[in-house]
């Protein structure tokens, strides 16, 4: 089988895993966010925190709420990182820096995980599990509840009332996020992936020398890694390696995993506001999006010319034998589509319009399905500057499910799209500019650049994925980096919020013949439009000295 | 102005009215909007449509003046391109001999400037009308009354409550109400109808407004505004634009055009060290060419004049906007109650057929129907005669100077002839019968119940299908008239005038075209429910309001806004005003009350209740234009970037060179391309911002995929056409 066959046939086996999956899982989380009902596990934790889960809860309030739990979640991490060269069961391990420690916090909070350290170096069994593995579960439960929030504000009418943050973060962790990542470590653990809390042991190379392995809660942590688009690795070459990623299968099963919430939540989206179709119409646009980056990338990475390229049957530098050319550009295109950042593959090495294929996907705002809940609001803000201006070329005030698209919705929107450019922008003009930050760089010319854009691009966008070539373990790095990932994080959701907020309290209008038909493959043609041209002419400058200077040098 | 063209206009339609035969409908040759535009484009009124050149050197100064600061700041895109204006001729001053900073600072002045001038021009047409207004308020001397002696003050000196008198060839000195007298007004200067009206105290055509003028008799007014705040002076302000507020849709256009603005500005701005790194130091002249060509000038310069001449376009229907915000809230109406009379309707029954009843011809009917009517000067009374004449031919009348059967000629032989010893029964509310009485024949016509009451008590028979023909003209939704007889054969019934509704010409039709449109409309009348149910099915609408009260108006109103519809409806009387201020669009009817136009946030000053609907397509046109202007905008930086990126940067990364497909001659060239392309631009779409977007009644996805095709397509692929033409043009230079 030619590679180019496997690659395709390997997305077209996604596509169908992805759609069966779709159907069970959207609609079990619509109920698990509807349902008035608690388990008992849940009253327990309830009772430990001293929440009340049935009190509704005003945006201001569920934002206090997500805000409050991510600062504790940022400390406690923090705190954990700079103890654990005194905690037990750390392998040995120092404490980290505190520019690292806070880094790290920001990055597992924000759902980011953006690694400046060498997981296999500097973070023992405690750290990974109890701090790391945890915040991999509850960020990613936070981007739920707040897309789950902004789906209510569509849904309700009359009420500023939103639900409640900590039933929802729960609810999205205990009936949503656990099953699924034990049944994926299973299936991980069953291919290959080790699972234990081994020490280091010594390791003679074939070549000679010796290196160290060691062990861990590998397979466990790699589900709800790409479950919960999370993307922070156990070692450093994350999914490159095989104790993470054994082989092609696990592969495009991370993969799935990478992308099966963030495309369910579509449907728990069209069930919740009583239209599947409008949760079609929204899946259809991200899996536009989605399918056309993947065959761009598989196109630009077999097509590289060359005789070396050529025997290797595409540009296999930086890509595992294992996956090839076509597993590869699917896991880089899914990882940077949504907010995971986990790697099999080293974006760096990835030809020059291939680096920039991962760079637009995470420039577009990670939409296309998304992190777990901030792809769906984020393609949901898009929507609705989307039908702003359509709204008004059919000649009525702009409405988006029956909610009017006025002076404060378009505030809360454009607030929400201007957040990630300014970061990125704004944070890699000024490393730019500076003397010392250009010394990471590993590379000169347009590539050396694209390394720095890279790592603005993926932290403020809450990627985490590196491009490979930059050395960040920085305090600039660190310190600015971590910020972008905090600001990319929370002042979206600040918006997000207050929009929903909005949306919750005004009546629906009724649909009409005189309204914009939202379901509609227009629409979604519109959106994907709207999506792309909003992202490209932000960052076209950019990208043009960067990957684009590079892909056209040849 | 062309008050001329206007008087033409509406005095058509007076006539029509007045003679109300249903071949002279007033708008049954209008049968739709489009059409109904089109007509008045080709009377030449005031711009609509129609564009000078002129008007663009003409609102030269006003666009410099507007480049004041402190005006500019409202627009944040313009104020951008401003900013940037003066940093390029500053950094011009600072290397003289540059030829490329100067003419780009020029260009981008020129921007500012025509941004300036499309809201200028826009303005200016609104001056005009002012202008005009303004002679109407010439000052009044007003002869007040203080209890029974009259003084004279000076018209601004009036207060609310205020007696006055006016007497024929006064000025109306303030917007009052007729409490005492009658008389006839000349409204010519506010409406631009020439035929007088008659205001009378007490019911719904009290009203007057000040700067009108009293043509015959006396009547005493009560004051209702104060100087300063009358109609006039409003309509002065609005067509100035000076009482102009942002509308809530402008404002979040603004709001995302701002946006969008600082993300280039964030693009532009952190690109020197993006550059620098590159080995390619960009100039400020560069890199303000750079964020004037990506930020949406195009939109920011049309917006406000789009606003401006949308509502001139409705003061060029005689509609007055009593504020944007109406105007926007047009396009969104979803319900529209429109008044059967006069609306839906000719507004007066007519007589449709004649019925005879067995062992009578329909000749007969018709001969005595006639007969009993040439007397009745009501509407109906007026139909009956007609139909007679031209279905049997009776009684015909040389035409005379009329190219159609006046009222006079067919009322001729009243005086003469046959009918000169006739005596002739009116109609009172006892007998609620007329008739006429001559040649020993009794002609009645009437009610039925009154008409049989009378043929029995003279003694003669009635008809067995009488009773029938009666019943089925009812339910059709008509009103039956009996006609009865006594002659030397006895009194006896000889069959029945169907009177019904005429629906005017075409109203299905535009029902039809509303209900694409998403719109319902709901057809309000004081007819008991059989009968406006027959009239609802015949006209098309999709509900109706029978026996409707002012209460069962206003709960019909908030019914739909409680399910979030947007209501439109006209109205005129005083017990029309709660609900005119609930609906989202009241429209008032300028013969009606005060209290009637105070509460509505539209005046039609020609008071045809069908304006609603072209209000209704007024405001969507306005909407759809922004958002086909913004599209169109935003596409456009695609074809600047390929313009722009490659001619900075391929110096330095010669692999960038692949992206100048419209292969322009040289980087200077390229930049220089955009900027002119994106000045000129606006020029060139201020006749489409006045103008307004062509607008056709179609579902939303038909008009989505018409103007995305038009403004979404053509706003990618015009500027690579425009810019490639401008950089050829620019080659041809020499010295360049």
């Amino acid at each position: 089988m030619s590679p180019v066959l496997a690659g395709v046939l390997q997305l077209l086996a996604l596509i169908v895993a992805l759609g069966l999956a779709y159907r069970p899982l959207g609609d079990h989380m619509a109920r698990v966010y509807s349902s008035d009902r608690h388990l008992r596990v849940e009253k327990w934790i309830y009772k430990g925190i001293g929440a009340d889960p049935d009190t509704q809860m005003r945006w201001p309030a569920y934002l206090r709420g997500v805000l409050a739990f991510s600062a504790v979640g940022v400390l406690f991490l923090y705190l954990l990182q700079r103890l654990q060269g005194s905690l037990p069961g750390s392998l040995g391990f120092r404490s980290i820096d505190p520019d690292q420690a806070f880094n790290t916090a920001a990055s597992f909070v924000a759902n980011t995980n953006w690694q400046s350290y060498y997981g296999e170096q500097a973070m023992g069994h405690v750290v990974q599990t109890a701090g790391l593995a945890v915040q991999n579960f509850v960020s990613a439960a936070v981007g739920i509840a707040v897309a789950v929030a902004l789906v209510r504000g569509f849904a309700r009418s009359r009420t500023g009332e939103l639900g409640n943050f900590w039933s929802d973060l729960v609810r999205g962790v205990i009936r949503v996020l656990i099953p699924i990542s034990v049944l994926g470590a299973l299936v991980l653990v069953a291919c290959g992936a080790i699972q234990n809390f081994a020490g280091i042991h010594e390791v003679g190379q074939f070549l000679g020398g010796s290196q160290q392995w060691n062990g861990g809660a590998v397979a466990s942590q790699e589900a709800i890694k790409e479950l919960g688009t999370n993307g922070g690795g156990y070692f450093n070459a994350n999914s490159a390696h095989p104790f993470e990623n054994p082989d092609g299968f696990t592969n495009l099963f991370e993969v799935f995993l990478i992308l099966v919430i963030p495309f369910a939540l579509t449907r728990t989206f069209g069930r919740m506001v009583g239209s599947l179709k409008q949760g079609y119409a929204i899946l259809a646009t991200m899996a536009a999006i989605w399918i056309g980056f993947t065959a761009l990338m598989m196109w630009t990475e077999f097509h590289h010319g060359g005789p070396a390229f050529d025997l290797a049957g595409g540009a296999m530098e930086g890509k595992e034998n294992r996956f090839g050319v076509g597993g590869s550009s699917i896991f880089a295109v899914a990882t940077t589509l949504t907010s995971t950042g986990a790697v099999d593959s080293f974006h760096s090495s990835f030809t020059g319009f291939g680096g920039g294929i991962t760079m637009l996907g995470m420039q577009l705002g990670e939409i296309a399905p998304g992190g777990t809940g901030s792809g769906l609001y984020g393609m949901l803000i898009m929507a609705i500057i989307a039908v702003f201006i359509a709204g008004l070329m059919v000649g009525r005030t702009p409405e988006y499910l029956g909610k009017k698209i006025g002076t404060r919705e378009i505030k809360f929107a454009a607030c929400y799209i201007l957040v990630t450019p300014a970061l990125v922008l704004v944070f890699t003009a000024v490393a730019m500019a500076l003397p010392t930050p250009r010394h990471s760089m590993l590379n000169p010319g347009a590539h050396g650049f694209s390394e720095i854009l890279y790592a603005y691009t993926s932290g403020a966008n809450n990627n985490g994925s590196a491009f490979a070539g930059l050395s960040s373990d920085t305090d600039w790095f660190n310190t600015t980096i971590g910020l972008a990932m905090l600001l990319g994080r929370f002042l979206p959701m600040v918006f997000v919020l207050a929009l929903a907020g909005s949306l919750a309290e005004q009546q629906p209008v009724p649909a009409t013949a005189g309204t914009l038909r939202t379901e509609k493959p227009l629409f979604t043609g519109l959106l994907v439009g709207t999506v792309l041209i909003v992202a490209g002419l932000t960052y076209f400058p950019a990208l043009a000295l960067g990957p684009l200077a590079e892909g056209l040098a040849s | 102005m062309t008050t001329g063209t206007r008087k033409h206009d509406s005095k058509r339609s007076q006539d029509a009215m007045s003679t109300a035969t249903p071949t002279q409908a007033p708008h049954s040759d209008l049968p739709s909007g489009h059409t109904a535009h089109a007509a008045h484009a080709e009377e030449g009124r005031v711009g609509a449509g129609l564009f000078d050149p002129k008007q663009l050197l003409r609102s030269l100064p006003d666009a410099c003046r507007k480049l004041d600061p402190r005006v500019m700041v409202k627009s944040p895109v313009m104020f951008v391109v401003l900013v940037g204006s003066v940093l390029t001729t500053v950094f011009s001053f600072k290397d003289p001999s540059d030829w490329f900073g100067w003419t780009i600072s020029a260009w981008l002045w020129l921007t500012v400037i025509f941004a300036n001038l499309a809201e200028a021009v826009a303005e200016g047409r609104g001056k005009a009308q002012a202008d005009s207004l303004r002679k109407a308020k010439t000052d009044t001397v007003a002869r007040r009354l203080t209890g029974s002696s009259e003084e004279h003050v000076p018209g601004t000196e009036l207060r609310v409550d205020d007696l006055v008198v006016c007497e024929a060839g006064d000025i109306v000195p303030g917007d009052g109400d007729v409490v005492e007298g009658v008389a006839s007004v000349d409204e010519s200067a506010i409406t631009g109808e020439s035929a007088p009206v008659i205001r009378e105290s007490g019911g719904d055509r009290s009203a007057v407004t000040g700067g009108t003028k009293v043509l015959s008799d006396r009547v005493v007014i009560k004051i209702t505004t104060k100087p300063g705040e009358t109609f006039i002076d409003r309509m002065i302000n609005l067509v100035e634009g000076a009482a102009r507020q942002k509308t809530p849709n402008e404002i979040a256009l603004n709001i995302l055009l701002a946006s969008l603005t600082i993300v280039f500005l964030l693009a532009v701005v952190t690109l020197p060290p993006f550059a620098d790194y590159a080995g390619r130091h960009l100039s400020m002249v560069v890199l303000v060419a750079l964020l004037v060509c990506l930020i949406p000038t195009t939109i920011g310069a049309l917006l406000s004049a789009i606003g401006i001449a949308g509502m001139d376009r409705l003061v060029q229907r005689n509609v007055l906007a009593m504020s944007g915000r109406a105007v926007e809230a047009a396009g969104d109406v979803s319900t529209l109650l429109l008044d059967k009379t006069g609306t839906i309707t000719l507004g007066n029954r007519q007589a449709a057929e004649f019925v005879p009843v067995n062992g009578t011809t329909e000749a007969e009917l018709a001969d005595a129907a006639q007969l009993s009517s040439l007397a009745d000067e009501t509407p109906e009374g007026r139909s009956i005669v007609i139909l007679a004449k031209e279905k049997y031919g009776l009684r015909e009348i040389p035409p005379v100077a009329h190219h159609h059967p006046s009222e006079e000629a067919l009322r001729a032989p009243i005086s003469s002839g046959e009918l000169a010893a006739a005596e002739w029964i009116a109609f009172t509310a006892q007998t609620r019968m007329s008739g006429v009485d001559v040649d020993g024949r009794r002609i009645r016509k009437g009610a039925a119940g009154s008409v049989i009451a009378w043929v029995r008590e003279e003694g003669g028979t009635v008809a067995r299908d009488a009773d029938g023909i009666t019943h089925r003209i009812s339910e059709a939704g008509g009103t039956p008239l009996l006609v009865a007889v006594k002659d030397g054969k006895g009194a006896r019934v000889l069959g029945v005038i169907h009177l019904k509704d005429v629906v005017k010409h075409g109203m299905r039709e535009r029902f039809d075209e509303l209900r694409r449109m998403g719109i319902k409309t709901v057809m309000i009348t004081g007819d008991n429910p059989l009968t406006a149910k027959a009239i609802a099915d015949e006209a098309g609408v999709d509900d109706f309001l029978a026996e409707a009260t002012p209460e069962d108006k206003m709960a019909l109103i908030k019914r739909e806004q409680a399910g979030g519809k947007l209501v439109a409806m006209t109205g005129d009387g005083t017990n029309d005003a709660p609900a005119l201020a609930q609906a989202d669009v009241g429209v008032a009817m300028n013969t009606g009350t005060s209290a009637a136009k105070e509460a509505g946030n539209m005046v039609d000053l020609d008071s045809n209740p069908t304006k609603l609907i072209e209000i209704v397509e007024i405001g969507k046109q306005l909407l759809i234009t922004r958002g086909a202007l913004t599209t169109f905008s935003i596409a456009n930086d695609v074809a600047k970037y390929f313009a722009i990126i490659p001619a900075l940067f391929a110096a330095v990364y010669p692999g960038l060179d692949k992206l100048n497909i419209m292969q322009l001659s040289s980087p200077d060239s390229a930049i220089l391309s955009a900027v002119i392309f994106n000045a000129l631009i606006i020029v060139a779409l201020v006749p489409l911002a006045l103008k307004g977007v062509r607008y056709r009644p179609m579902s939303a996805d038909r008009m989505l995929r018409r103007n995305l095709a038009v403004y979404g397509l053509g706003g990618l692929v015009a500027p690579f056409v425009g810019i490639k033409i401008i950089d050829v043009l620019i080659s041809l230079v020499p010295g360049l």
